[in-house]
């Protein structure tokens, strides 16, 4: 690094350089057709008034941005982002952590119990809410059927009240599992002499999570907040699937809501102000956790 | 007495560790009894794990109401093509940042890494824009296109390259082997456990993948399975034929299933070491 610096811009010429960028022309050509330019030209887009009914795009400066502030749907949505960003991510990664604990331990159900709790992983999250359709039918569904003491035969999915979290308990139950690997892996990086230091201290189970265990898996449970939170902001296909962001809004989420303006009421150039605003929380979510993430491996290591 | 608290211990965590587990599973285990319910039983009777008279003949009604081969096909090119291209283009970034020095490095490796925290699901509205100027709507490459560059698996690859001793790929030059063919002669074969792991969760995101064929396709053509999937659900769904959308859904998720059962301990390492690594 130090010494290709010290050479200057006339390094960049000599032939093993341009070989170098050769490797990395593929993907560049990629990334930059399909990463780097949608970006810029959602930006540019987001400036004009452009849809299915205007012809040429108008220039509007920032009509398209004072637009969503006016638009009370863009607030619902924000507001239901939001909730659902709070509302599955603690939860997800508490889950998650607590299978690993539970199952971070050599038995012959082990493996089969881990198992049940990944698989939800592996199904294609439209897949995973066609069977939730049924789980949350009213009268015959899973729910009524089986909890109907419990909850008393509501409609789900129906009302604006309850259909966002029965959206959100899909999501934790899909993505606990997934997450619970990395805790697993994050355990076995733990050396066991610690625990054997706490027991001779007479560390009771709890003191031990709290005083090793937890500390020690900081990483991993900012690389899982980090990847929960933006994965809460780019998966809508069960919203798709089981409310169409309905009922009245209720649980219309970011993404979804680019998805309707854009590919149901052709308004292109609102589509792309959302977009941009959707790539501004998505960046400042990872720039946050990657700074956090950075220091705090520096500090273990 | 020790011994006996422990097994005390060890059956409440079966027991209790069980419950949580046959929750988890029953959507899954409702999926499959429904499939193979007749028709005629319903009410509460669809609710139940217990089916009378099972029958294959939903699987035989959702394979003909919708064109399961045909979107199959689609996928499997999907899911393989992009594959395919994604392993030549990471191995070749990957390379170039784990064993060159040139003008830029470290911004082109940051810049690259922006595809983690933005992947293409944000952009589909702009990246549809391209793809319409380009004439690749409603085309298989069109859904593959987007994904042709990972910057998870480039990563994933540099760390394995960058732990490839410099003595084989001295060994390799003097050789005779150039760039092109030390990579694939010494640092392919070194990294086969990344590559193999990089391959099953990519596979695995882009079977299951929905938005994003849903926006590029709106024939049949080139649609692929979980879009397919979705259609059908929401035509059966409004005549309540959830032995329907039940078999639709068990065609649709068994084939991840069948492999995953077959390499359990392939997929979940590889899960953890993309994460681990990502």
């Amino acid at each position: 690094m130090v010494r290709a610096a010290g050479r200057g811009g006339s390094a960049l010429l000599r032939p093993g350089h341009i070989g170098s960028y050769l490797f990395l022309l593929p993907s560049f050509v990629f990334l930059a057709t399909f990463t780097y330019y949608p970006i810029l030209s959602s930006l540019e887009l987001s400036l004009y008034r452009s849809s299915a009914a205007v012809r040429h795009p108008v220039f509007v400066g920032l009509g398209n941005y004072a637009a969503l502030g006016a638009d009370p749907i863009f607030r619902q949505v924000l507001v239901n982002s939001a909730e659902f960003l709070v509302g599955t991510v603690p939860v997800t990664v508490a889950l998650a952590l607590a299978f690993a604990l539970l199952l971070n331990r050599p038995h012959l159900l082990t493996t089969p119990f881990r198992t049940a709790f990944f698989y939800p992983a592996l199904l294609p999250l439209v897949g995973a809410a066609a069977i939730w359709l049924f789980v949350y039918t009213p009268g015959y569904g899973l729910l009524d059927v089986y909890l109907r003491r419990i909850s008393g035969g509501v409609n789900w999915l129906g009302s604006p009240s309850l259909a966002l979290p029965a959206v959100m308990i899909l999501t934790i139950w899909k993505n606990a599992g997934y997450y619970m690997l990395f805790y697993l892996a994050g355990l076995q990086t733990i050396p066991a002499e610690l625990y054997e230091a706490g027991r001779i201290e007479g560390a009771s189970g709890w003191r031990q999570f709290q005083s090793i265990t937890f500390p020690l898996l900081g990483p991993t449970t900012l690389f899982v907040l980090l990847i929960a939170s933006i994965n809460a902001f780019q998966s809508v296909d069960h919203i798709w699937l089981m409310t169409g962001g309905g009922p009245d809004n209720a649980t219309n989420l970011l993404l979804f809501y680019v998805y309707q303006v854009a590919f149901m009421f052709f308004d292109l150039g609102k589509a792309a102000a959302l977009t941009v605003f959707l790539l501004a929380v998505l960046m400042t979510i990872a720039t946050a956790s990657f700074g956090l993430l950075e220091r705090r491996i520096h500090y273990e290591v | 007495m020790a011994r006996v608290r422990r097994r005390v211990f060890v059956l409440v965590w079966a027991v209790c560790v069980g419950a949580l587990a046959f929750v988890w599973l029953f959507p899954l285990l409702w999926a499959f009894a429904t499939s193979l319910r007749p028709p005629g039983q319903l009410g509460s009777q669809i609710a139940s794990l217990w089916v009378h008279h099972p029958t294959l003949g939903n699987f035989r009604e959702a394979w003909s109401d919708a064109p399961f081969l045909r979107l199959y096909y689609n996928t499997a090119v999907v899911v393989f093509g992009i594959l395919a291209v994604q392993l030549v283009t990471i191995t070749l970034a990957a390379y170039a940042f784990a064993r060159r020095e040139f003008w830029g490095r470290d911004v082109l490796f940051r810049l690259f890494l922006l595809q983690l925290m933005v992947a293409p699901s944000a952009l589909i509205l702009p990246n549809f824009v391209t793809l319409r100027t380009l004439g690749l709507l409603n085309t298989r490459l069109g859904i593959m296109i987007p994904y042709f560059a990972s910057a998870l698996g480039m990563f994933l690859l540099r760390q394995a390259f960058r732990s490839v001793p410099r003595d084989l790929e001295d060994a390799a030059a003097i050789d005779g082997c150039n760039s092109l063919q030390t990579i694939w002669n010494v640092f392919v074969p070194l990294a086969r456990p990344t590559l193999v792991a990089f391959s099953i969760v990519s596979i695995v995101y882009h079977y299951n993948e929905f938005l994003w064929p849903l926006i590029i396709t709106d024939t049949e053509r080139a649609r692929t399975v979980t879009v397919g999937l979705a259609s059908f659900t929401q035509s059966a769904e409004s005549g309540a034929q959830w032995n329907l959308i039940a078999g639709g859904t068990v065609i649709v998720i068994l084939p991840l299933l069948v492999v995953f059962v077959l390499f359990q301990r392939r997929f979940v390492e590889s899960f953890m070491f993309s994460g681990l690594k990502g």
